[in-house]
């Protein structure tokens, strides 16, 4: 059976005139099985949103060059018209953004917003759309829906607006949904709602999940498969349970370390990863983390390490990983 | 025991909420801070945490006197820092100082670093022999001396937080309040950041007033913390016990929304989901601020407000009627009951302007 979504190569470089080209996807594969949860993690500027953007055509048309493959089942994605494009969206690929204060039109009911998904998609008319909308605000748990079916976007709260949004890219009850930062913005308690939400959606509906984050928390409770990114580059990939347990990249091993936990006794200093995320090397010239990898040793600089293939599925892009027994 | 060199006694910092068209006339408050009382011990980190909106941030600008407080005692160091007057005030503010979130923000982006740090210095007389301590106070915080010449926007977001460090120490403060330091900064960054402060603090013999919402990082580095909820402490306790054996129902609940990375300890663990928001601190539930949301509450909890209270020989202090109950396990959990909380007809009465709306979710099915 060929996976729900398909990610080769894919790459994505912003120029514009005069600048020099940022590379800020580069080369990311990966696949999504049917009712699978995969996670994308990295730090700010490793390109895991612009990969979640490149994938749902939402990249400004000019200024940037999109290369590679992104198959949804049969269909490229990539290749697509931007027409045609707007009938997959919202109907077979949902997206939930970061902020959703911002995602939402502040000036539009929210139950417009949720019942134009249907209008597109599935011809209904406003009013079976509304009706429905209300079945749905009712589904993520927002209390009340039929009153805050009339309310704006600036009368919800955090929490409430992040169901909204959700309500809204399960409306058409799509195959895949992509996460994009979720609960960053979003207290820890109402995190706690809004992740136990969602699995609960996933686990029900049997919707993939791409989830993007920088919580490795997060990952940890809710991913089957963890592609770990570095640069734009897929630098680690593997099932939960082995990557928690034995990550190899030194990356993954540092960060790991390196997040304080409250289920272990307090140590006293915090394994750091020296240096910030501007200093790497451009990939073709090395591993872009060698500048800050405790393990660097020759074979790290000079040419791109490659992305080797590890035992289950995993895969792991480093000259020198960490060995087994040293992992945490 | 150490002394305390910081005593808060019964702070209150409500905001007006003004209104009308000619004449501000003022129609209710933001009770963002109501009624704090702590002890900062020197040489200690006192860390507050708590969600956004509990009033953390304004508690820590309230000590410093940045935002003034609407009553309530702050004694530091033997002074009671609310009867200092202008000339005086500003001269006493040199040996507390406050480290900011944001450093992009912060930081003037047309200052050099340089005339960041010495800007306090010149404030505060001590310009003279500022080039020695400014190179002093770069080394500790892990920059070189020629980052004096560079701007703001030159340096990575860790090494920005590092100049606004910078900027608190160099005038040789004993207490440094700072707000959300790491939660801008990336992760493997937040671990730098943190390691610094502790190794200043065993240099320099520095007290910290920590406030931040994530409490693996609140857990690390203090050693007493303070749980606010909705501008009260709700739980104050050492560092190890307040984890090993939290008492009021709200912190229960934020520790186990953590996150943790481990699925091992992620499938097994057992979760307590609190239903809805925080109310509005505008409009704050009578008696126990956290009943609304609080699985154990009580009718007493609507009646009376729990006063903060020492629990036990630990020193472990609880705002909560039924502690003892919820920790021998006599008292059960129940389904919240929905409540949403509505501006009376007493505080509507005549308000033209739109009050501001309280949010409450009834829980989720």
């Amino acid at each position: 059976m060929p996976p729900l979504l398909d990610v080769r190569e894919l790459s994505v470089v912003f120029q514009r005139k005069g600048t020099r080209p940022v590379t800020a996807v580069d080369g990311v594969s990966f696949t999504v099985e049917p009712g699978q949860t995969v996670g994308l993690v990295g730090e700010s500027g490793c390109g895991k949103s612009v990969t979640s953007l490149a994938i749902m055509g939402l990249l400004p048309r000019r200024g940037n060059k999109v290369t590679g493959e992104v198959r949804f089942e049969d269909t490229d994605l990539l290749q697509l018209r931007p027409r045609d494009l707007r009938d997959w969206r919202g109907r077979d690929i949902g997206m939930i953004f970061q902020d959703p204060l911002s995602s939402l039109n502040p000036v539009i009911p929210l139950g417009v917003q949720v019942a134009e998904v249907l209008e597109r998609h599935q011809g209904r008319t406003r009013q079976a759309a509304l009706k429905q909308a209300r079945e749905l605000l009712d589904a993520v748990g927002i209390p009340d829906p039929a009153r805050r079916l009339k309310e704006f976007p600036h009368q919800l709260s955090g929490g409430m607006r992040q169901r909204a949004l959700i309500a809204i890219a399960l409306a058409c009850k799509p195959r895949l949904l992509i996460a994009d930062e979720p609960t960053t913005a979003l207290d820890v308690t109402i995190q706690a709602q809004i992740l136990t939400l969602l699995k609960e959606l996933v686990d029900d509906s049997g919707t993939a999940l791409v989830m993007i984050t920088h919580d490795l928390g997060v990952v940890a409770g809710l991913c089957d498969t963890v592609n770990v990114l570095y640069a734009g580059k897929v630098v680690e990939r593997a099932y939960r349970h082995d990557l928690f347990a034995e990550p190899r990249h030194p990356y993954t091993h540092g960060l790991l370390q390196s997040v304080p936990r409250l289920d272990v006794d307090r140590g006293e200093r915090l394994h750091q990863i020296r240096g910030s995320v501007s200093d790497n090397i451009p990939w073709p010239e090395g591993c872009a983390f060698a500048p800050r990898c405790d393990r660097v040793v020759d074979d790290c600089i000079g040419e791109t390490v490659p992305l080797e293939p590890t035992f289950r599925a995993g895969a792991l892009r480093c000259a020198n990983p960490v060995p087994k027994e040293v992992a945490v | 025991m150490t002394e305390a060199l910081v005593e808060i006694d019964d702070l209150k910092v409500h905001f007006p909420i003004k209104s009308g068209l000619l004449f501000d006339r003022t129609v209710g408050y933001v009770y963002a801070v109501d009624g704090v009382s702590l002890t900062i011990k020197r040489g200690e980190t006192y860390g507050l945490v708590g969600e956004s909106g509990c009033g953390k941030s304004t508690l820590g600008r309230g000590l410093l006197r940045l935002v003034e407080p609407t009553s309530g005692g702050i004694t530091f160091d033997g002074t009671d820092v609310r009867a200092l007057k202008g000339e005086q005030m500003r001269q006493f503010r040199r040996r507390m100082q406050m480290v900011f979130q944001d450093p992009m923000s912060s930081l003037d982006p047309r200052q050099s670093v340089e005339s960041l740090l010495v800007e306090g210095l010149k404030a505060h007389g001590l310009g003279a022999s500022a080039g020695e301590r400014l190179r002093s106070t770069l080394d500790s915080v892990g920059l070189p001396a020629s980052a004096l010449t560079k701007y703001p926007h030159e340096f990575s977001g860790g090494q920005r937080q590092r100049i606004g460090i910078a900027r608190a120490l160099v005038l040789g403060p004993d207490l440094i309040v700072a707000d959300e330091p790491v939660s801008a900064l990336d992760v493997s960054i937040q671990a730098q950041v943190v390691n610094l402060l502790g190794d200043l603090q065993d240099q320099l013999g520095l007290t910290y007033l920590v406030i931040a919402h994530d409490l693996a990082v609140i857990r690390h580095i203090s050693d007493t913390i303070g749980v606010m909820y909705l501008g009260a402490l709700v739980e104050e306790a050492e560092a190890g016990q307040l984890y090993e054996r939290p008492l009021h129902p709200y912190t229960r609940a934020l520790l186990s929304a953590v996150p943790i990375p481990d699925p091992q300890v992620e499938d097994r663990r057992e979760r307590m989901l609190l239903a809805g928001d925080l109310p509005s601190p505008a409009n704050p539930p009578s008696g126990c601020r956290f009943r609304t949301r609080c699985p154990w509450s009580q009718p007493r909890c609507a009646e009376e407000r729990p006063a903060l209270r020492v629990f036990d020989d630990s020193g472990q202090r609880v705002a909560c009627h039924f502690a003892e109950e919820i920790l021998s396990g006599s008292l059960l959990p129940h389904e919240v009951r929905p409540e949403l909380v509505r501006p009376d007809a007493d505080t509507a009465a005549g308000v033209e302007a739109e009050l501001i709306p309280t949010r409450n979710d009834i829980p989720t099915p």
